[in-house]
């Protein structure tokens, strides 16, 4: 743990760290990719909506001593779908089963009939219409345009225009993937599923508001300074919350985790699994879009910036005589500058500069760092 | 949105205005209230949450449209979609009690209401059709013969009810029809003599009988040129007995709001009255809202309804024509599902208010608000059957859900204990604070809102304790970075919070944000789940900043924390604190190159 506490220190200091920004081309190819397959998926695939979203068939049986467990794998068995199983007050079962028309119903009413040994003209079979109707949907897609417009004029303010994108960016990569998933596994959409998904919504969001105020608070005034860029700081700044983000990503993780392989794997609980999937999946996605995606991109966003365009300038020249001093010949120094423009330049000052040369930094920084 | 604006904005202007100097007060602040809470809990009675109907079964109520005559196309998909989701808004109100409504085949709809609900609450919500109108008197009389049995109307019930009937027939047809506001002078002498003998009716019999006579003499003139519709609508007035409940739900089968009615209603002394009513001027749909309030007067509860703009003209325009006729045509009968509820006099033209008295109580006030806040039924139903249903995922779900979720919490403290050592004991302490103000507010929201549990709650308060521990991180390595700064361990927790309170503030209000206008907006489930988020957020900040601020500042003073005591998760060579060498160094040029920017 000590090791850990010293990394922590040494991420902390910049004396370590992971060039997210740098190496940020590769994790937008990652995650492209990855979103691409969810979308394939969904398309190809499409949704498994529950009883609640499509209604189905109910069948309503006389007293029965069946169990509703037994009648569930019976119904689950006979029709393909997954089945909802309540006992009734008469001691009569109702059956709630997704995705069947008229023909199907019948059919899976002579089924049942054999199955839970009761004469099929004494089960009433019935159509169900969705309890979470089109009015509830259409309500919750009113309320996260809603929602959505008021957190990035919210972050726009709270911080800026190109972090209410990234945010926003961020939010939808995730929300896609976890769809994705729902998509290519399979599962059941439950209520409980779109639930995990607004938890996720939620979440996501929160997470990648935390590394953005750490990330606003060190490059307030970043062009008083001529030794970092806009991207350096940003990966600096992942990197010093990077143990804040292991840490809170591990604990939101470990409870839903044990939902997901205990409570659904090992105890067989089926809608346990619809919940902790989407949680599990998305908790990820937003713990890995926040460092991964979001930061890198508001980089790059913010690099655009005439005033950042200026002070990477000011930066590399600096840099550049620095090298110049050092080495001794000039030259090589100012023929890289030039062509510098994209992952040279990233990948250089980030790896090498608060890596490689740390005390000499240190003594030269201090002055400007007073001032502000 | 903007009172939450300011609550994230002011914290930050006020700097150091906090917790810092009397940690003791906020410690034992938090502690009253979970005292409280906990208290609560003994006094109601309830020590466990309200489970949703996947977890706990309930009740399922089957209701059955009813063909009303002169409508045979009204039930139709249209028509059951709509009364599903207004009846879906009934049940679930405040959208946290986990009721379902679905429709089921072509006429039933199913109400689903979990156990523990108000079930004849909740039977009265679904099956009232609250279709309201308001339609002007015409004429009043007793509903019932004066101290004679209800059963069988007597002779002179039956006398007094042709009576009044002719006598004002006339007249009233002429008043709203013409809408003159100027009935004829004959019309309103007759109302007038009519009403008065009827209200001497009411009490003592004798002579009630004699005074409907010299009425009866009265009638024919004006009765004379009643059509048949009109003969046919006095028949019916004549024959009604108010204290008939068949009689009373019969009696308007079939009237459409245009036509002129007879109804029933209890006076404010809890007697029968019938009315003919008018056509129908002003209906549910001009009530944009309506709450259940308690009356400054009189001190009863009362229902008010605010109308919507086109509502307020029709209103207005109503009460001016009737303010100025004479009683009992200056009344106004509020029509709830073909009952009287209430028929005040107008004596001023009003507009965008109406409020409707009668005898309620607290409960029956704020259902009838609740009910026709969302909206008349389409249709007409009645219940087919009321049965209990066990849970749809059994016992072995939540069994299986706990046990997980109890396996998760011990690997989160694991792991909290191995990283922050003594820091994760204020840690802990939280979580077990949050985790008591989340279950006793989850109890008590149970009997008073109505608030129920389901799987994907449970799911998701499990998920909010891992966004609670994140707060607490958050703080953890601000003190930590101050501590690498060199700081020893009370100034570093000082310094840190200010910090990380912002942080934790910013981020609790993007979540917030989402919560309300969740709430705000949607309806169902969707709304209970931004209630339960709310809530966690909400008490995410009440537990960093009165308790796990405080308490850190406390530890802070201990000798095992400030002394950065291997074992207390502050150890300044733990946390990599550069070594004396390099110490002397910094002290040429403290902070180090890359917290530079942070230093701004």
């Amino acid at each position: 743990m000590s090791k850990l506490g010293s990394l922590g220190a040494k991420l902390y200091r910049g004396e370590v760290g992971y060039d997210f920004i740098g190496k940020r081309k590769i994790w937008y190819g990652v995650s492209i990719l990855i979103t691409i397959t969810a979308i394939v998926g969904l398309v190809v695939r499409g949704l498994n909506m529950g009883i609640e979203f499509e209604g189905g068939a109910v069948f309503t049986t006389p007293k029965t001593t069946v169990s509703a467990a037994k009648a569930e794998e019976y119904a689950e068995k006979a029709s393909g779908h997954d089945a909802i199983v309540q006992e009734l007050g008469t001691g009569g079962l109702r059956i709630q089963i997704a995705g069947i028309d008229t023909g199907k119903s019948d059919q899976i009413k002579e089924e049942l009939s054999q199955d839970l040994d009761i004469s099929a003209d004494k089960i009433n079979a019935d159509l169900v219409g969705p309890s979470w109707g089109e009015t509830i949907a259409n309500k919750a897609w009113q309320g996260l345009a809603i929602f959505m417009v008021l957190v990035v004029i919210y972050l726009a303010i709270a911080f800026e225009w190109r972090m209410a994108i990234a945010a926003l960016i961020a939010l939808v990569h995730d929300i896609t993937i976890t769809v994705g998933i729902y998509a290519l596994v399979g599962f059941e959409v439950t209520p409980g599923t779109v639930i995990g998904l607004l938890t996720i919504l939620g979440y996501s969001l929160y997470d990648t508001v935390v590394v953005f105020d750490s990330l606003k608070e060190q490059t307030k005034g970043i062009e008083k300074q001529t030794r970092w860029t806009y991207s350096d700081i940003a990966n600096r700044s992942i990197n010093s919350t990077l143990v804040r983000s292991i840490n809170t990503t591990v604990v939101a993780l470990l409870p839903v985790a044990g939902l997901l392989f205990i409570g659904g794997g090992f105890l067989g609980a089926g809608m346990l699994n619809d919940i902790s999937l989407s949680l599990f999946v998305g908790l990820a996605a937003g713990a890995y879009s926040s460092i991964f995606i979001a930061t890198p991109l508001v980089a790059d966003l913010k690099e655009r910036e005439p005033k950042m365009k200026a002070l990477k300038k000011r930066v590399l020249a600096k840099r550049a005589a620095a090298a110049a001093q050092a080495d001794g010949p000039a030259t090589e120094g100012f023929q890289a500058e030039v062509p510098q423009q994209d992952d040279p330049e990233d990948a250089a000052p980030a790896g090498a500069g608060p890596r490689n040369q740390p005390a000499r930094n240190r003594g030269r920084g201090r002055p400007s760092g007073k001032r502000r | 949105m903007e009172r939450e604006y300011e609550k994230v904005a002011t914290p930050k202007k006020s700097r150091g205005a906090g917790a810092q100097s009397k940690p003791g007060r906020a410690l034992s602040l938090i502690v009253i209230i979970m005292v409280a809470l906990v208290g609560g809990m003994f006094i109601s009675g309830t020590f466990t949450p309200r489970l949703g109907i996947d977890l706990a079964g309930g009740t399922s109520i089957t209701l059955e449209a009813k063909n009303e005559p002169g409508k045979p196309n009204a039930i139709n998909k249209t028509n059951m979609d709509t009364a599903a989701d207004i009846i879906n808004r009934r049940v679930n109100g405040m959208g946290v009690s986990e009721a379902e409504v679905q429709t089921q085949g072509n006429n039933n709809i199913i109400v689903n209401i979990p156990r523990g609900t108000n079930e004849k609450q909740a039977r009265e919500q679904v099956g009232t059709t609250a279709q309201l109108y308001f339609r002007p008197v015409l004429t009043v009389a007793a509903g019932a013969p004066t101290g004679d049995s209800s059963a069988s109307p007597s002779p002179s019930a039956s006398s007094s009810g042709k009576a009044t009937d002719k006598a004002t027939d006339g007249s009233s047809e002429k008043a709203t029809d013409t809408s003159s506001a100027t009935p004829s002078a004959t019309a309103t002498s007759q109302g007038r003599a009519v009403t008065d003998a009827l209200k001497a009716d009411s009490s003592p019999s004798a002579s009630a009988s004699a005074s409907d006579k010299a009425d009866d003499k009265a009638s024919p003139s004006a009765s004379a040129s009643a059509d048949p519709a009109t003969t046919a609508l006095q028949k019916k007035f004549t024959e009604l007995d108010c204290t008939d409940k068949a009689a009373r739900t019969n009696v308007n089968e079939g009237a459409k709001p245009t036509d002129t009615i007879v109804a029933c209603g209890k006076n404010s002394a809890d007697q029968w009255e019938k009315y003919i009513l008018g056509p129908s001027e002003v209906n549910g749909k001009d009530v944009k809202k309506s709450q259940a309030v308690i009356n400054q007067q009189s001190g009863q509860w009362v229902v008010n309804m605010e109308f919507t703009g086109s509502g307020s003209k029709k209103f207005a325009s109503t009460t001016s024509k009737l303010k100025d006729q004479q009683s009992p045509m200056n009344q106004f009968a509020i029509v709830l599902d073909g009952d009287v509820v209430s028929a005040p006099s107008v004596s001023s033209t009003l507009s965008s208010n109406a409020e409707i008295s009668g005898s309620f109580t607290q409960q029956s006030a704020q259902d009838l608000a609740n009910v026709l806040s969302y909206g008349a039924l389409p249709l007409t139903f009645h219940e087919q059957s009321v049965t209990s249903v066990t849970a749809a995922l059994g016992g072995e779900q939540l069994h299986a859900g706990l046990i997980a979720g109890a396996i998760g919490l011990a690997l989160v403290i694991i792991y909290l204990v191995v990283y922050y050592r003594g820091l994760s004991l204020v840690a802990l302490a939280s979580l077990l604070a949050s985790g008591i103000l989340t279950y006793t507010l989850m109890t008590l929201l149970g009997p008073a809102i109505g608030f129920a549990l389901n799987l994907p709650a449970v799911c998701g308060a499990i998920v909010a304790i891992g966004i609670t521990a994140d707060s607490f991180i958050v703080f953890f390595e601000r003190i930590r970075d101050e501590i690498r700064e060199g700081r020893s361990v009370r100034p570093a927790v000082e310094r840190a919070w200010p910090r990380a309170r912002r942080t934790i503030l910013v981020s609790d209000f993007v979540s917030f944000l989402a919560a309300a206008v969740l709430y705000i907006v949607t309806v169902g489930k969707v709304q209970g789940f931004a209630f339960t988020l709310g809530l966690t957020t909400l008490l995410d900040v009440v537990v960093v900043f009165l308790f796990t601020k405080p308490l850190m500042t406390i530890l802070a003073r201990r000798k095992f924390f400030a002394s950065g005591h291997k074992w207390s998760g502050l150890d300044p060579k733990r946390l990599g604190v550069q070594p004396p060498l390099r110490r002397s160094r910094r002290a040429t040029g403290p902070a180090a190159g890359p917290v530079d920017p942070k230093e701004a």
